[in-house]
């Protein structure tokens, strides 16, 4: 099957039972996406499927044909950081980074359907990403930070 | 702190990088040719014998290339499995929880691997399962292990009659006149209070990748929270020497205690050395929760006597943790440093029990056992504000503890702000006035953490171009890279960017304790600082020759040695490392840097919970909350604020929500829907008010931060529920269900 990854084309062989989540990680070695829990509880797996944030665990590998996907490893542009990476960074938003890329992405989808949210909202779109770290207190202050940059 | 120039600042972590663009390199992340995947049979009893285990048919499986049961394992020969604590212990003739690792398999693809793992045939005879505390204390009541004594563990004390017990470890403290100190109070209270057990919550499941090398080195990728403890751990399950085994550091994705705990690398390790091929092994989310350590529950009983002013007599206290079916290590130890330590108290027992039954085994979690310990004292301490009328803050001001006091533990006090911090607290909730919504309320509670004392060393290396290279071996869990890249930019007076720091294998890097117990920053910082000092002094020597002058007229800034303020006498210290070099050189600058147990630096934080109730639910929403705590100096504010909101989070879920739920001591609830932890939803903003009340024995002050935000939150909410509701609650979670039955019970009477 062809998938399109961070504009990248690749023809790939899947068999049936395989996740996206596997196909990234241990075909295309894109490590950057990461399993928590496996049953879409913690929003590790993060990653962007046509613009919309989904949890690659719960999402057949052939249901992605066609589709374009986006992993932490494609946010950047031309090794400029994304504005949320930079905020991540900036207001001390990472810890142990396990949850971040999947964060980071979940942010995304969100700020480009509502690029001025209220903290209430922030904290509702984010609600699917567990974080044990942080306490989501410099997360929230990132998301909001990005949103002015 | 104006007077230091990095130190102090708030610094985005070097690590940062890599972790928001996906680069950092996790256990399960590491990826080997011609590797294989490992999997774990797990038994399914509580507590059983096992009849019979026949592999032959996995071992027969196309692709299968190793089967290991517990009589493979090399260091079960020569000692009790017993002794090989926060290892897997694969079970021997029987089986005391369920979860626990029967066999492992390793072949070429996870799913002939699970398959293989299906095919093991084994028959257990099922024992009635022992699952209550109380109920195993008991002598009449079967031990779980015919080899376990009190204290001694696999070997019988030598002075007394001892008999096998389920009480892996007891500890008991008496000072004073306890009996006459409850006859000076005006007031005694008594109250028993019960914890759940609670999962560290980890993000990352547990994963181990182990090849061989031709000389039969052993080399391991696993998110150990000690690389140096996991080797020789290892090296212990393999029956090799250490220097046979090189663990290799990766990202750590959230540990909490939880990952002192080597849950895969030692199987994972054995099977390449029996296969010779590299070996993968990760855990699946149910076999986190089911099968990697918890924090114990516990049962407390604490009875406290003080006058009608609020002064406390005397206390006696009796601590009990639930060990699981494994005599882990003992959450009594720390009891003794840790229980009714923040407190004037001339007259008091502290008694404590770790003891087993056939459920999972426990481990350190943030601030061991002390959680659960201030659970009870911190809303005893409260409930007795509320009977004499008192402000809780005022209550603790006039009980606690000062620099020169005798601990229970019969450690003499250090400098602490104790005092400093609980006045911050009350000038805070001052300004920020008191709550005057209808069924809300506030609480406050203190945490107290003792702190570990460990060693550590550290090399450092000066570069031809100026920049500074810092060699450790210690695991970063709490951005101790940054803040130790900050002591190194401020040492040399050169910038971050100047700074790299290597976290080397076990191999290449000097020793390091393993980071637990809140002293990385507090220890380690000290030794980078002597390597520091080292490779100072070699750099003042150098110059010295050059300019021919002493050499302690030098001072160190932006990146070069000036003697006395003579510009004409000043020299780069990049200059000075590429002269040294050169074959007329006197040898490369290497700084070297070794540090000894310190004297514990304890620290305090003292919380307040503002909640309200929704009495039709009994849903508790945490409005604000904010920690006071005395963090001696903060090295990067940033990260210790970040300690204290994640540790604030996690005390938040430990009194709400969170729990292992076990129908006859087997895990019901092993996915993260069902184990509930906070989202971004369940917790608001939280204020850290940083104090720095410099400690003695740290290097600029610094002190133990990242335990005691967890520590004061149980009680912090509990007392902010009574606030509200009048409710009070003595067992944990204070789910909405606890929170409705209290009100009910409060409409009968």
């Amino acid at each position: 099957m062809k998938i399109k990854v961070n504009g990248q084309d690749y023809e790939i062989t899947v068999e049936p039972g395989r996740t996206l989540l596997d196909i990234l990680r241990y075909e295309l070695r894109l490590t950057g996406t990461k399993e928590g829990c496996g049953t879409g509880s913690c929003g590790s797996c993060t990653v962007l499927l046509d613009g919309e944030a989904v949890n690659s665990c719960l999402v057949f590998a052939i249901e992605v044909e066609g589709k374009e996907i986006t992993t932490i490893e494609g946010l950047s542009q031309q090794g400029k950081l994304h504005p949320l990476q930079q905020a991540f960074i900036d207001e001390g938003a990472v810890q142990c980074g396990f949850c971040t890329p999947g964060v980071i992405l979940t942010a995304k989808a969100f700020l480009d359907s509502n690029p001025h949210p209220t903290e209430l909202e922030i904290r509702q779109a984010i609600a699917g990403n567990l974080c044990r770290c942080t306490g989501y207190d410099k997360i929230v202050r990132a998301i909001m930070s990005a949103t002015n940059s | 702190m104006a007077k230091y120039s990095v130190v102090g600042k708030r610094v985005p972590r070097i690590d940062a990088l890599n972790k928001v663009t996906g680069t950092a390199v996790y256990s399960g992340d590491v990826i080997l040719p011609d590797m294989l995947y490992g999997k774990v049979l797990r038994n399914p009893h509580t507590h059983a014998i096992i009849q019979r285990l026949d592999v032959t048919k996995a071992q027969a499986l196309e692709g299968v290339k190793a089967v290991i049961t517990a009589s493979d394992v090399p260091g079960y020969q020569s000692r009790s499995p017993l002794l090989l604590a926060e290892m897997p212990h694969l079970a021997q003739e029987k089986v005391t929880y369920a979860g626990q690792p029967v066999a492992v398999v390793a072949a070429t693809s996870i799913e002939i691997a699970e398959k293989a793992v299906d095919l093991i045939e084994v028959e257990y005879e099922e024992l009635p399962p022992i699952l209550d505390v109380l109920e195993s204390m008991k002598p009449e009541t079967p031990p779980i292990y015919p080899d376990l004594y009190t204290n001694f563990i696999a070997s019988p004390p030598s002075d007394e009659d001892s008999t096998p017990s389920n009480i892996a470890y007891h500890m008991v403290i008496n000072r004073g006149d306890l009996e006459a100190g409850f006859k000076e109070a005006d007031l005694i209270l008594e109250n028993t209070f019960r914890t759940q057990p609670v999962h560290h919550g980890y993000l990352e499941p547990f994963a181990a990748v182990a090849s061989v090398d031709m000389g039969g080195k052993v080399i391991v990728w696993t998110q150990s929270q000690g690389v140096f403890t996991a080797r020789q751990m290892i090296a212990a399950f393999l029956d090799l020497p250490a220097s046979r085994v090189n663990l290799v550091p990766v990202e750590i994705g959230g540990a909490f205690g939880g990952k002192s705990f080597l849950a895969l690398a030692p199987l994972c390790a054995l099977l390449a050395l029996k296969t010779g091929r590299p070996v993968r092994m990760e855990m699946s989310r149910d076999e986190v929760i089911k099968a990697a350590r918890p924090a114990p529950g516990s049962v407390t009983t604490i009875k406290m006597g003080v006058t009608k002013e609020g002064y406390i007599t005397a206390a006696s206290i009796s601590l009990i943790y639930d060990a699981g079916g494994f005599p882990e290590m003992s959450h009594t130890m720390f009891a003794r440093g840790n229980t009714l330590s923040h407190y004037k108290i001339p007259n008091l027992k502290i008694e404590a029990f770790d003891v087993l039954t056939n459920k999972v085994p426990v481990t350190y979690y943030r601030a061991p056992g002390t959680p659960q310990n201030h659970f009870a004292v911190e809303s005893q301490m409260d409930l007795i504000a509320r009977v004499l009328d008192m402000d809780p803050l005022q209550l603790r001001i006039q009980n606690i503890a000062v620099e020169g006091d005798t601990a229970p533990s019969g450690e003499i006090l250090p400098k602490v702000g104790y005092k400093e911090t609980l006045e911050r607290m009350a000038e805070y909730l001052k300004e920020k006035g008191s709550l005057q919504g209808d069924d809300q309320g506030r609480g406050v509670a203190c945490g107290f953490w003792h702190g570990a004392t460990v060693t550590f060393g550290a090399y450092v290396h000066i570069n031809i171009d100026g920049s500074v290279t810092l060699v450790v071996g210690v695991t970063d869990v709490s951005g101790s890279r940054t803040s130790i890249a900050q002591i190194v930019a401020e040492e040399f007076g050169i910038p971050m960017e100047s700074v790299s720091v290597v976290v080397g294998d076990t191999d290449t890097a000097p020793w390091a304790s393993p980071s637990v117990g809140s002293q990385t920053i507090y220890s380690l910082s000290q030794a980078v600082y002597r390597a520091c000092q080292d490779a100072k002094e070699q750099l003042r020597h150098l110059a010295a020759a050059r300019f021919e002058v002493e050499a302690s007229g030098f001072e160190f800034a932006n990146g070069r040695l000036i003697f006395q303020g003579d510009a004409e006498k000043s020299i780069a210290i990049g200059s000075l490392a590429r002269y040294s070099i050169s074959f007329r050189g006197a040898g490369p600058v290497v700084g070297r840097g070794s540090i000894g147990g310190l004297p514990p630096a304890p620290s305090v934080a003292v919380h307040a919970a503002d909640v309200e109730i929704d009495k039709e639910t009994g849903k508790v929403k945490v409005l604000s909350y904010a920690v006071a705590q005395d963090v001696g100096l903060a090295v990067n504010p940033l990260s210790v604020e970040g300690q204290i909101q994640g540790a604030v989070t996690q005390g938040i879920g430990w009194a709400l929500m969170e729990g292992y739920q076990f129908d006859q001591g087997k895990v019901q609830n092993d996915t993260l829907l069902d184990y509930r932890m906070p989202t971004a939803t369940d917790v608001p903003m939280i204020d850290a008010l940083l104090v720095e009340v410099g400690s003695d024995s740290g290097i600029y002050g610094i002190r133990h931060v990242g335990e005691p935000p967890i520590v004061g939150a149980l009680a912090a909410i509990a007392n902010a529920i009574q606030s509200a509701t009048g409710v009070r609650i003595k067992e944990l979670p204070m789910t909405p269900e606890a929170i409705l039955n209290g009100l009910k019970e409060q409409n009968k009477s």
